[in-house]
Formats: structure tokens, sequence, C-alpha cells
């Protein structure tokens, strides 16, 4: 991988917006005239970082934090301040569909000025014209005007105008919508299949699942800086301690033995002292068999005088993805009114009704039903155990779910 | 300079398909359709030279139609019309594509290029429209037009280069865009269009030359209404102009194009 050239390198992007206090200021400054900008916002300092051919990149960070903007500068929408971009190959956004259809125009017409304003000339139009109108699968509407369409009717052929061709670079807002579901399905698989063969994607998305399961490797952006880079999983979790950043509050990565990144994050005004699952003879383990019962057993010690504590956790999968989890909001057990120096002692039991492969657990010490309004202490990757299929029938799966299949010989 | 030329040739078929379009969106879900583009400047000469005609049937110097002043108004108009209306649109053309320049990459020479064409065609079919109303009105054109395309070059350079350097203003300052339209106005009466500068006084009519549109129109109404050659000596001067506000242009956009996208 290292010694490919990079498909995408970013060097020290920087983006500043102006402001003269007076417009008639910033234009006599094109003129040379010795004029000061009042007022340097920069939205963006320092962003640098080269993408390999075929990797996929998750952006993340909070609204305001500048991934629109990197984003646009990356198309060339907007220009840097500062820094350069080095693209090799082409870059196609799937940003904003639909940009510049006209109501009037037939849908065909229309594929022929959006695959203009990409760049793309007449004959290679005419050669991927059936697959867009295949891909869009809208039937006559292909040839009536878009005023005539419905709204997914118009996402779909602006997603298929958007992807006729595969580039270098792909662009991808997450969140954005292309349709129903069945066409949500096509068109992400259409985007897995520009990676398989090769296409980098950049994704932003607020959505870890999202980032966690197609991204290699995640950069985390806060007030306009890369403040994190690395595996998603890492990454996701320093971005949830993030959100629930608050004064007095500090934000730990511990790397594991076994390679893994812990994140603690939290105002440490209620911690774990320790934690640990037991399985039916109570004894700690780390392997459980699947559909065995077992018992999360965690020490809680309280550190000031709260109004109240709620411990939440979760069971994640390998790659992040929370398989089950609660807290004691929702149970309607949570503590009033405890006092520094108190320790409590809370016992989940539950049976490991998973399927095989590594879990780790999260858990949160919280004042409510989110770890947005306090957070005494959020760890990810608690304790990481192991799930093994001792004595059921083979299957597969991250759920066990004990079937009973009834065979009859009808003739 | 060249990587603008170039990416107007590789996007010629955008161009070229927008000014298509931006045509046939205007007559669209209408009757007669397409009809319409002749039909709008006919009407527009024909009252001209029928109203006009009877109720000023003034004379002019050197030509004996009874139709004369509405054979120098219509020169004049078809002059002023396509200047008046490339510079219009240049002025708002980054306002009224902002969404487009916002989102999309590409080119921003085809925003300007796309309008031009689309006014150019306008103009060519009030040029043929005029033709027509001539021939009825028994006043046919001489070979002189083969100067029309050099005025019609004039013309568009002036219109675009002036066009775009208060556009690009305009996206910073918006009072540009109101405050221009009620000068064109002014503009407007302050060339020879609907009276001959041989009306003005000696000391005003030198005054006038300094208007860079007199020198194009009375290029216009020299060659269609008296069909002599144009004077290139009084064409010199708004070529230079032309020339300069190009460059203008072509200076404010380098130095705005950073800025341009975050403020519109």
């Amino acid at each position: 991988m290292s010694t490919m050239q990079p498909v995408l390198e970013v060097h020290g992007i920087g983006k500043a917006y102006r402001y003269y206090g007076g417009e008639w200021r910033r234009v006599l400054s094109w003129f040379g005239l010795p004029v000061k900008p009042r007022e340097e916002r920069w939205t963006l300092q320092n962003i640098s970082f080269a993408i390999q051919p075929g990797e996929a990149i998750g952006i993340v960070g909070r609204n305001g934090a500048g991934k629109s903007t990197l984003l646009k500068i990356i198309t060339g929408t907007l220009k840097p301040s500062r820094g350069r971009i080095n693209p090799h190959g082409r870059i196609a956004a799937i940003l904003e569909l639909g940009m510049g259809f006209h109501p009037e125009l037939t849908g065909r017409q229309n594929v022929y000025q959006a695959a203009g304003l990409m760049g793309h000339s007449r004959e290679q139009i005419d050669d991927v014209i059936n697959d867009i109108e295949a891909f869009a699968e809208i039937g006559k509407y292909f040839d009536q005007p878009v005023r005539t369409y419905s709204s997914g009717m118009q996402m779909r052929v602006a997603f298929a105008v958007a992807s006729a061709y595969r580039p270098e670079i792909l662009i991808v807002d997450e969140a954005l919508s292309v349709g129903d579901a069945y066409f949500q399905h096509k068109s992400f698989d259409r985007i897995r299949e520009f990676q398989r063969q090769g296409s980098t994607l950049l994704i932003v998305s607020h959505d870890r699942s999202a980032i966690q399961a197609i991204c290699d490797r995640a950069i985390l952006l806060e007030k306009g800086q890369i403040i994190k880079v690395g595996e998603p999983e890492e990454v996701m979790d320093f971005y949830n301690a993030l959100v629930a950043d608050k004064e007095n509050s500090k934000i730990d990565q511990i790397k594991r033995e076994d390679g893994k990144v812990q994140t603690i994050s939290g105002t440490g005004e209620a911690s774990i002292e320790e934690i640990a699952l037991y399985n039916a003879k109570g004894e700690p383990v780390e392997f459980i068999g699947v559909g065995e019962p077992i018992e999360l057993r965690a020490k809680v010690r309280v550190f000031a005088d709260l109004e109240t504590l709620v411990f939440g956790y979760g069971i994640k999968d390998r790659l992040g993805q929370i398989m089950y989890g609660t807290n004691t909001w929702h149970t309607k057990q949570v503590i009033e009114h405890p006092h520094a120096g108190d320790t409590y002692a809370f016992t989940i039991s539950f049976p490991a009704n998973l399927g095989v492969g590594d879990y780790s657990v999260q858990t949160a010490l919280v004042d409510r039903d989110t770890h947005l309004t306090a957070n005494y202490e959020w760890m990810d990757l608690a304790l990481i155990f192991n799930v093994v299929n001792i004595n059921k029938s083979q299957f597969v799966g991250c759920l066990w779910s004990d079937p009973v299949i009834q065979i009859e010989k009808l003739t | 300079m060249k990587g603008m030329l170039l990416a107007t040739w590789h996007y010629r078929h955008f161009i070229l398909s927008s000014i298509k379009n931006e045509i046939a969106t205007r007559f669209a879900r209408s009757r007669l359709g397409g009809a319409w583009m002749i039909l709008h400047p006919l009407a527009q000469v024909a009252i001209y030279a029928l109203i006009l005609s009877a109720v000023l049937a003034a004379k002019l110097p050197g030509i004996d139609n009874r139709y004369a002043y509405a054979i120098y108004l219509m020169a004049g108009m078809l002059s002023w019309s396509l200047f008046a209306e490339v510079f219009a649109r240049c002025l708002t053309v980054f306002i009224d594509n902002a969404n487009l320049i916002k989102k999309m990459a590409f080119p921003r020479i085809a925003l300007p290029l796309i309008v031009t064409g689309s006014a150019l065609i306008n103009n060519l079919l009030l040029f043929t429209a005029i033709l027509v109303v001539f021939s009825l009105l028994g006043h046919f054109p001489t070979l002189t037009i083969l100067w029309l395309p050099l005025l019609l070059l004039v013309t568009l350079s002036l219109a675009i280069g002036m066009g775009l350097s208060l556009g690009i203003i305009n996206v910073f300052i918006r009072d540009i865009g109101q405050v221009t339209p009620i000068l064109l106005q002014f503009w407007f009466w302050l060339t020879p269009i609907v009276y001959t500068s041989g009306m003005l006084p000696q000391n005003h009519r030198e005054l006038s030359l300094l208007n860079p549109v007199t020198g194009i129109v009375m290029g216009y109404q020299s060659i269609l209404v008296y069909g002599q050659s144009p004077s290139l000596t009084i064409l010199l001067y708004p070529t230079l102009l032309a020339i300069g506000s190009l460059i203008l242009a072509l200076f404010l956009y380098r130095r705005a194009s950073e800025d341009m996208a975050d403020m519109l």
C-alpha cells in the first residue's frame, strides 16, 4: 500500500472567510491597495492527508466542524485560502443530487445537461445513456418533463447520472436519501461495486455503523482541524466521547494489550472500579458458549454528590455495531442522590444469545437516558469476550435465535 | 487564459445544448412554440414601422423613404438591444446561477458564454425580422452589411467586458445590480437611437462620442440606413474600450474567484 501513489493528496489546506467591514474595501483590496480584512475566520486549518487507491475514508465531525467546506474544496467548488489539493483522477461527488435539473426538460435532456456539466462530451454521454435509463427504472417517464416527476423519481435519475461513470474518487454524503428502500440498496450496491473496482470512497456521515461497516480509516474534524485519524472504531469512540465533551471533562484513549484502543471520557464524578463477566457457576470468564446464562458485574464508586446516577451498557460486535444496549433509566432503576464515597454493585444477568465471534462491552455512567447532559464516565471496550459454539447446532449470524423446525412429508 | 479556452472547448457541447435548452424552455408548453421566437421581434419591429412612421413621419437628411425614421430607429434598436441584453444578463449571471456555482465544479466561463449565445440568437432573429420589414418598406440593405459581424464582435466584447466586471462586483455589492438597470435607461437616451447625432449641438456631438455605444450604433445606422461603410475612426474608441473592459473583467474574476462562491 505505502509504495503506491496516493490518489488524493491534501496539503495544508486552510480556508478563511474574510470580513472587510464594507465590501468596497474588499474590492479595493483586489487592486492591491493595502486594505487589511477587519476579521478573518478560519473554518479549516492545516488539513493534510493522503488517500491510497481503493481506500474508503470516513469523515466525521459535529455540525460546523468544517466537513462540508472540506468536501467542497476537494470537489473544487470552493477554493482554499491556503494549501493545495493533488487529485490523481476524476472526482465525482454524490452530494447535491438533481442540481440544475430543469423542470420543463425531459429526464433524458436533463441527463445530457447534468452529465455535460460534469464535463462529459456528447459521445461519452451517448455511450451510457441507455445504462442510465435502465438504472433509474422510471419507465416512460424518462422522456417526459421533470416537472411531472415525484421527488423520488428525480432522485433516481440524478443518482443514475452522478454514478454513470466510475470515478477514481467518489465523495458520498451518507445521509443522502435516494428514494425508496429498494433504490437505496441499489445505489449503495453500486457504490460498493465502484469500491471493489478500485475507486476511493470519501464518506461523510454521523452514522457510526455505516462508517465502521464501509471505511478503512476515519478522519475526525473538530473546529476546522483534524483531531484524530485512525481505525474507524477508535475514531468513532473518540467522536462519541467528544459529543459529550463538557468542561472539566477529559478523554483518554488507552492501547490495550490486544492492540485495540480503549476510550474513556467523562467528568469523573463516578467511575467503574471493576467490571467482569461471570458464568452461571460464578467464575469470571472470557469464553462463553452460545446461549449460556451469564452475568455482567460492575463496581461503581461515586466521587461527588450527584442528583441521579444511571448505569448503561452495550454489547458491540467486532465491527462496533451494537447488538444490545440499555440503561437503568429505561429499566426505571435510577439511583437518586448518591453521595461522594458511595459504591454500588450492578449485576446484569442475561443469556448470551449471540452468534460466534468477538464482542466488547461499553459502559456509561450518566445522569439520565443519554450521555449528552452529564457524562460521568463513558468507557468503550471496557471488556472483551468471545462467544463460541459449544453445544448448539451450526448457524450463522450475530444472533442465537433458537429455532424449532418442523418438516412434514405431504405427498 | 489558455486553460479557459481549453475548458470552453471541452464544454462546447454543454454550452451549445444549454443555449438550445434555454430557448426551448422559454417557449415550453406554448401552442406556437418556436414560432414565438420570430413573432416577438417581428411585432416589436412592426410597431415601430407602422405607428412611428405614421405619427412621426419625420424626414431624415440623405434618405428619401417615407419610412425613413422607422428604418433609422430599427437600425439603432438592433444594435442597442444586443448590447443591453448581454450587458444586463452578464450583470446578474453569477447571482442567477448561485446554486450551481456553490455546488458544482465546472468552468465558470461557460455561464457568460451561454447567456451571450442566447442573446445572440435573439438578436439574429430580430435582424431577420428587420430585414423582412425593410424589404416590405422598399428599403434594401447593400453589401455593406458584411461589416456587421465586426460591429457585432465589438458590441459583444464591450457588453461582456463591462457586464461581467460589474457582475463580479455585484456578487459582493448587490446595489450594483439595482442601480445599473436605471443607468442603462439613461444610457439609452444618451445614445443617438431615437434622435440623430446631427440633431445635437456641435459641442454635445463630440461629448456624445465619449459614450462607446454611440460609435457602434452609428456604425449600424450607416450600414443599414445609408448603405455606407462604418467610420473606422469612430469605432476605434469603442474597440479599445471593449478590449480594456474584457481585460478588467478577467482581472477582477481572478481576484474575486476565491471569495465568490463564499459570498453567493
